[in-house]
């Protein structure tokens, strides 16, 4: 399958697929002739604006990678990794990220890492792709055509009429002469790809982000300072907001030091939120991690995800259940923000026989199922994981134990219940059919409650194991 | 209160109430627990809402406060709304939680281990109204933070409830407004194939404007209800569980 394009009065391959490329047809072939070489070949039109749309639209998506992205019709995209690769672990990380990630979208790429742009664009287009080490640039560029430094057809083919085909043949040629006989493309491309020259690339501007930036006449530094400028830009930056009807889910608060260093704090939200003093104290809790040296002169705060956030009608009262709507989510917000996401929870009952896997652990803002645990079976308040072994006497198999010995104390069972019997999950792995434990709720002298199995039948020499403590 | 310092004519009765009023255990809305002897016992008649209430237990397995753990959760039980549960380590067991009545839809767990994680996390959800309760469970509770505690409880009006975990510097004062121990105890049925509900010894430690008390109550039901025992096996709904176990 070949796209093609209408030059003047005649119709030219304006790109090739693998399948075509191998039967020989190449871009710049009339379509005439192509169809002449290959009888069954499909022609579509190429659109390339529309591809020039998807490159930025690709492009958008490569902002993952680095806020300095910019495409290069018509099939190139730069993405600037100089600050951003230790996010990824390093740039042979990011390199397999990337591929990979394109790969599974059905999208065939070359990436290349270099010092330079030109550099780069040489190694993806016409060299192996990969990293090119700092520094080695003149050794992988030497031996690529002269096609590899983004210059004009018209020239390329006028320096193979004077025997320049290879880079390193271009570099070694009089710079004087070579001003004189080409244009000054030629000469800025190959400075550019060697770094001599610095390519200014003009990076996309990403989709509008809300954004706030206050900049201070005198250098600011103090802790009352930094929170009074953070509650004045949540404050500016929530009307901002509010007039598009979204609300954060996470803000990014960059303080710009005189020295040029960027300090910046993130906060993340459970729910698109607009409550001025709710993130204005998120951030706060945030604010010891900033360290202001010499003074901050610039501080700007970015909603860097938002989410449409639409005026909610309150329930009636005689619908709702009382207290339980109480929004709890700006609680989780903050304990979030103090001790970590994962650290603030809640419990689902998960249908499962054996008491360790009965529990889930989910998000706390995660819709309530109302599901609930067997009702009719009493257990115990604490669960020690893992259940600790007792040694344990009872009178026949398969009776409750008459005393047990549990951390060097001995315990004479008063009253006891059982067995509930609870048999391995044999679906799940060939360890759990012989699995089987009886458990035995018994009661001491003192009237404490405990929770202890047996994971075998007496006979097969089942050893105790004490599982709980307590009981409801 | 200038006019009543001024007044030496005023009835006694008068300045009693004044007292009461400006000491204020009764002013807030209370939690009655049901059971007469308990709630008479407890000023303005029941469990204090916008306050500290700390539970701990006795005996050698104290810091694992199974008994005590389970009567605060039958508490919250009983109030609605979301509850903050700050825990100590990973040992709770939430279907006991539900079995008392607490639904695990209910509840926000706050992994915290230490005490200086768990007291700040409480103070945060203290200041929340709606909720509740909020549940720590703390090795200690020295004065100062548990005066944070009780003002912050005292302004939204959400009962702050703390598990003890260790039975280390339990007779320190601390601001809390009653201090309860809760121990197990040997139930009454004769029968040792028989395991009825378990039995509690549920102390009033100390309590501000009441005296110290005790009462032997049966563990909280599903709905988080405690009930004296009943001498007679027909008499308490306990009797029909027991039916139901053996069934």
């Amino acid at each position: 399958m070949v796209m093609a394009i209408q030059e003047g009065s005649r119709r030219i391959l304006a790109s090739v697929d693998d399948a075509a490329r191998q039967a020989n047809l190449s871009c710049g072939m009339t379509v005439a002739h192509a169809q002449s070489l290959l009888p069954g070949l499909i022609v579509k039109d190429a659109k390339p604006d529309e591809d020039e749309a998807a490159l930025t639209r690709l492009a958008h998506w490569c902002t993952r990678y680095s806020p300095l992205v910019t495409p290069w019709a018509p099939d190139t995209i730069f993405i600037d990794v100089a600050g951003s690769s230790h996010l990824f672990r390093g740039e042979a990380a990011l390199l397999q990220d990337l591929t990979s990630r394109l790969f599974s979208a059905h999208l065939s790429a070359r990436a290349a890492i270099a010092d330079t742009p030109g550099c780069a664009w040489a190694a993806a287009h016409y060299g192996q792709g990969g990293i090119v080490a700092a520094g080695r640039m003149s050794e992988v560029l030497g031996s690529l055509p002269v096609a590899a430094l983004r210059i004009p057809a018209r020239e390329i083919t006028s320096l193979r009429e004077v025997g320049v085909e290879r880079v390193a043949q271009l570099a070694a040629l009089p710079r004087a002469s070579l001003r004189q006989r080409f244009s000054g493309d030629v000469l800025l491309r190959l400075d550019q790809a060697l770094g001599a020259v610095v390519e200014v690339l003009a990076p996309l501007i990403p989709r509008e982000v809300p954004r706030m930036t206050l900049k201070f006449v005198e250098p600011i530094g103090t802790p009352e300072d930094l929170e009074r400028v953070t509650k004045l830009l949540c404050e500016k930056l929530m009307i901002d907001l509010a007039a598009r009807g979204v609300g954060v889910r996470r803000l990014d608060m960059v303080f710009q030091r005189v020295d040029n260093v960027a300090q910046a704090v993130r906060i993340g939200t459970s729910k698109p939120n607009r409550d001025t003093k709710h993130l204005a104290k998120l951030l706060a809790e945030r604010l010891v991690l900033v360290e202001p040296g010499f003074g901050i002169e610039e501080a700007t705060l970015t909603a860097s995800w938002v989410e449409a956030l639409t005026e909610r009608q309150t329930v009636g009262a005689h619908v709702a259940d009382g207290g339980s709507e109480a929004d709890i989510s700006q609680l989780v917000d903050t304990l979030r923000v103090r001790l970590g996401n994962e650290r603030i929870f809640r419990v689902m009952p998960i249908e499962s026989e054996i008491p360790e896997r009965s529990t889930k652990r989910i998000a706390p803002t995660a819709k309530a199922d109302g599901a609930i645990w067997p009702k009719d079976l009493p257990r115990p308040a604490r669960l020690l994981s893992p259940p600790e072994p007792v040694q344990a006497v009872a009178e026949i198999p398969d009776s409750p134990p008459l005393f047990f010995v549990w951390r060097k104390t001995r315990h004479k069972v008063r009253r006891a219940d059982g067995p509930e019997r609870i048999l391995g999950e044999w679906w799940l792995s060939d360890q759990e059919i012989g699995m089987q434990r009886d458990y035995y709720r018994v009661e001491n002298e003192t009237g404490e409650r405990f929770w202890l199995f047996r994971d075998a039948p007496a006979q097969a020499g089942g050893k105790w194991w004490l599982h709980g403590l307590g009981e409801a | 209160m200038t006019s009543a310092a001024n007044s030496s004519s005023m009835p006694m009765a008068e300045l009693r109430r004044l007292i009461e009023a400006a000491s204020g255990p009764s002013a807030g809305p209370v939690l009655p627990f049901g059971i007469e002897s308990i709630d008479t016992a407890l000023p303005g008649g029941g469990l204090a809402l916008g306050a500290v209430h700390e539970f701990s237990e006795e005996g050698p397995r104290g810091h694992f406060a199974a008994c005590a753990l389970l009567f605060a959760a039958g508490i919250l039980a009983r109030i609605p709304g979301p509850v903050l549960w700050c825990l100590h380590s990973r040992d709770l067991f939430a279907p006991a939680l539900a079995r008392v009545g607490l639904r695990p839809d209910r509840i926000i767990f706050c992994e915290t281990y230490k005490d200086a994680e768990i007291l700040p996390a409480m103070e945060e959800g203290l200041r929340m109204r709606g909720l509740a309760g909020v549940v720590g469970e703390l090795n200690r509770v020295s004065l100062t933070p548990s005066r944070r505690l009780q003002l912050a409880a005292e302004t939204s009006g959400v009962p702050a409830l703390i598990i003890r975990r260790s039975s280390e510097n339990l007779s320190e004062s601390n601001a809390a407004m009653t201090r309860w121990r809760i121990s197990p105890a040997p139930s009454f049925e004769t029968s040792p194939f028989r395991m009825g509900r378990p039995l509690w010894r549920v102390e009033l430690l100390r309590c501000r404007g009441a005296s110290p008390n005790s009462w032997t109550l049966e563990a909280c039901n599903a709905e988080g209800r405690c009930a004296l025992p009943a001498d007679v096996p027909d008499r308490s709904d306990s009797a029909q569980e027991r039916r139901y176990s053996s069934a």
